[in-house]
């Protein structure tokens, strides 16, 4: 069950990822993962579902995130940094109210992926599918506003609204990874994937695509080895996408050396 | 392919901005500045920097919402949607980084992305694409990144996205800001072309450049306010004679 949810989730991500990291916002999940963290504590502390609240808060937060965003582009930056210092610190208070500092909270900051139970495995892999399905039914949508904005705003596109999608499908993703690499990491899956991706792809699809087979491909290996080494699944999955970032950026350089080599010569 | 309901207003302007009025937060841009563009024109509009050439286009473009004043596309309101559909756009070139992800035929098929943001792209897109970029010479690249070309290519790549949609009005925002003069000749070229096809074209410029030879018209911002050139004026300034253009008038 771990091996799915960790495909489900390493596929999902990078696919929300691909958009988020082309409008130049690696860190929006991080922002956001911190306002779901918030949520969480209110959860542990009110004893109610730990996944839901975290799905409403992180909901929230993008809502807020993306409004801060249309409002001030400029002041964007520092929103984000409010929502994100903002958020820990609120989770932390509540966290410590509620006597709730202890290792069921250190699960859903850094997963838990070896203890997922079946409902949550059908959880994961319904708003996995979601967000794919998503992605894939606005595509049109997303690439075109992804590659130049106000070009798209010229063509009628309703860019308010797509944005607004895309950091509620970010919300989402938050959600879906929760149990499987944290609140914390979730973040780490949206974006290097896609840097692996870029750097041995050169279309946006075919970036799309491979950044989902890559998150998958790392969750598994990940949870493989961390299984195999008895080492936190979470942080061995992003290891192992860290590596294999490094070995794609190594190729990317290796090509681009080679290509100015044939050139001079 | 966007749906063709809209023909040229009724005073058959396909471009109409009146009396509009615009400031920023530094002070007012536009002081009710009124401009046409007729079918058929390919006029320049020319101004220094921070003139308020940009913002005027932005105004006509239903992109910026005027103090006062109103802007009209092909006899609807600038601010409705589907008033831009006949509306080709190349914005402000900026540099494109090497690492963006999209390959040019990608950039181009964006273009055909229109009202709806459902679905995927089709054959027909497709089709559609490769004919775009044909018709500005850049076929060969189509599997190129957007950011390997050279600046004048990454140019023509935009016209062929805002071409790919068959519009019949092309606005271009400086387009050869920083672009070699080789390629702003090509660039002058196809524009010629596809005036010539019957795309009317406004375009905004620091000077008339390559494209003077094949202007109907060109239009200065100075101080917020907009004054006509006689082409006779422009074609002296930059030492040309040329015969007038078919489509020309005034």
């Amino acid at each position: 069950m771990s091996v799915v949810a960790g495909a489900a989730v390493g596929a999902a991500a990078p696919s929300i990822g691909t958009f988020v990291v082309q409008k130049r916002l690696s860190l929006i999940g991080d922002g956001i993962g911190h306002v779901a963290f918030a949520g969480v504590a209110f959860a542990l502390w009110l004893d109610v579902s730990p996944l839901a609240a975290a799905l409403t808060f992180a909901i929230l937060g993008a809502v807020g995130i993306d409004a801060m965003r249309r409002r001030s582009p400029e002041e964007a930056d520092m929103g984000l940094a409010l929502f994100f210092y903002g958020s820990i610190a609120l989770g932390a208070v509540v966290a410590q109210l509620g006597g709730s500092f202890n290792a069921g909270l250190l699960g859903i900051l850094f997963g838990q992926v070896l203890t997922i139970t079946r409902g949550e495995l059908i959880t994961i892999l319904i708003l996995a599918v979601f967000i794919l399905g998503v992605v894939a039914g606005t595509y049109r949508g997303l690439v075109a506003v992804a590659i130049d904005e106000e070009a798209a705003v010229v063509r009628g596109l309703p860019v308010g609204a797509l944005n607004a999608g895309l950091m509620l499908l970010t919300a989402l993703t938050i959600g879906v990874g929760m149990r499987v690499v944290g609140i914390l990491l979730i973040a780490a899956m949206m974006v290097l994937p896609v840097g692996v991706a870029r750097n041995v792809v050169r279309s946006f699809k075919a970036t799309l695509v491979t950044a989902s087979v890559v998150g998958a491909g790392c969750a598994v290996a990940g949870i493989a080895l961390s299984y195999a080494v008895d080492s936190a699944p979470s942080g061995t999955i992003v290891i192992v996408t860290v590596a294999a970032f490094l070995v794609s950026d190594a190729y990317r350089l290796a090509r681009r050396s080679l290509a100015r080599g044939r050139a001079a010569g | 392919m966007p749906t063709r309901v809209n023909g040229p207003g009724s005073d058959g302007a396909v471009l109409a901005v009146r009396e509009v009025v615009f400031s920023f937060e530094s002070g007012r841009v536009l002081n009710g500045v009124s401009m046409e563009v007729s079918p058929g024109d390919f006029m320049v509009l020319l101004g220094p920097n921070g003139s308020g050439k940009s913002t005027l286009v932005k105004v006509a473009l239903g992109l910026l919402e005027p103090a006062s004043g109103s802007a009209t596309l092909f006899g609807l309101s600038a601010r409705n949607p589907r008033a831009r559909e006949p509306v080709g756009y190349v914005p402000q070139r900026a540099a494109i980084s090497s690492r963006v992800p999209a390959t040019v035929s990608e950039v181009v098929l964006t273009g055909r992305a229109h009202g709806s943001p459902f679905g995927v792209f089709g054959r027909a897109d497709r089709a559609a694409t490769t004919s775009a970029l044909e018709r500005v010479g850049l076929a060969h690249l189509a599997s190129r990144r957007i950011g390997e070309l050279s600046g004048g290519e990454q140019q023509r790549v935009l016209i062929a996205r805002a071409l790919v949609s068959d519009p019949r009005l092309l606005v271009l925002d400086e387009p050869t800001a920083g672009v070699d003069k080789a390629s702003q000749e090509r660039f002058a070229e196809t524009l010629r072309d596809l005036n010539a096809s019957g795309v009317t074209i406004l375009m905004v410029a620091h000077d008339v450049g390559a494209v003077g030879p094949h202007l109907t018209r060109v239009v200065a911002l100075h101080q917020g306010h907009l004054d006509e050139i006689s082409l006779a004026e422009v074609r002296e300034q930059i030492g040309l004679f040329v015969e007038d253009h078919p489509g020309g008038h005034r």
